[in-house]
């Protein structure tokens, strides 16, 4: 769990709620939507650098200025992002968290992306028994040793190749899925989609092997 | 065997048998999910899968409870 929040720039950021009809200016022209769209970049901004101050522990080699940066550049696309989808706005949340979600996607990614910059990422599913921390562990019973040897076969026979690379590096390596669409010149929901469909043939592996319960 | 029992590697190499939806849903969904639960609304029952989602995926699931946190924050503020 992220420890709380105490980033001093952050608090100074804050915006009182209020109301929030100016977001209807961005649809405007000319100095009220320029004045709109700098109040955005600015509540942006606030999200963005809350988000890498979150997250800075992943950052331990990170100077601050450029954790400040990775916070800006988060913010500038954010808001490229928001102003190309005005119109998926339906108004289902207030504008304000709408908005806030695309600062914390851009810079959840920048993060996790800088973090894992320098680190090798085994995309050889061949490896993957070599993993240490992917068999059973001293206390656990038969039962999850025996399933163990089960889920291996299953991974070696009843998965595609994709499905084995991509399986073992999201769940045995801890590998962000951001950061593998990037190395595999993929996306974040195609790769969890086949991370999904891996898991079921997985799951129909083991419930052909007699440990149905497992399957649930 | 339960899934409670299950070790926790073997829980997330199998995943679980409950629908749910994928990122780019999840990301779609996210503001009205967290504003329901904030609310003390059924999120999860009138967003379907969604809760699920964030069991299976580590990305998505950080980025709700940062959401949720600056939320909490501006509340406060």
């Amino acid at each position: 769990m992220a420890p709380p929040d105490t980033n001093p720039d952050v608090s100074a950021l804050a915006a009182a709620p209020g109301l929030e009809e100016w977001h209807l200016d961005l649809h405007a022209s000319g100095a009220r939507r320029e004045e709109a769209v700098a109040r955005l970049h600015g509540l942006l901004l606030r999200a963005a650098r809350f988000e890498v101050f979150r997250r800075r522990d992943s950052l331990p080699l990170v100077s601050a200025s450029e954790r400040d940066y990775l916070a800006q550049q988060a913010a500038d696309y954010a808001a490229l992002s928001v102003l190309r989808r005005l119109d998926d706005f339906r108004g289902e949340s207030s504008f304000r968290t709408w908005a806030y979600k695309f600062a914390l996607l851009e810079a959840a990614v920048k993060v996790r992306r800088r973090a894992w910059r320098d680190r090798e990422v085994t995309l050889e599913p061949e490896r993957w028994e070599e993993l240490a921390h992917a068999g059973p562990q001293p206390d656990d019973d038969a039962e999850n040793a025996a399933l163990f040897e089960v889920v291996r076969e299953g991974i070696r026979t009843a998965l595609t190749a994709r499905q084995r690379q991509v399986l073992v590096a999201a769940v045995l390596e801890g590998v962000p899925i951001d950061v593998l669409a990037e190395r595999l010149g993929s996306n974040r929901n195609a790769l969890y989609k086949m991370l999904h469909d891996a898991r079921r043939r997985l799951r129909e592996h083991v419930a052909a092997a007699g440990y149905p319960e497992a399957n649930e | 065997m339960t899934g409670r029992d299950l070790d926790p590697t073997l829980k997330r190499l199998l995943g679980s048998n409950e629908p749910e939806i994928g990122c780019d849903e999840c990301f779609a969904q996210l503001d009205r999910y967290v504003e329901l639960e904030l609310a003390g609304a059924p999120a999860d029952a009138l967003v379907p899968g969604l809760r699920a989602h964030l069991v299976g995926c580590p990305a998505c699931a950080e980025e709700h409870e940062s959401l949720r946190a600056l939320l909490e924050l501006d509340s406060v503020s």
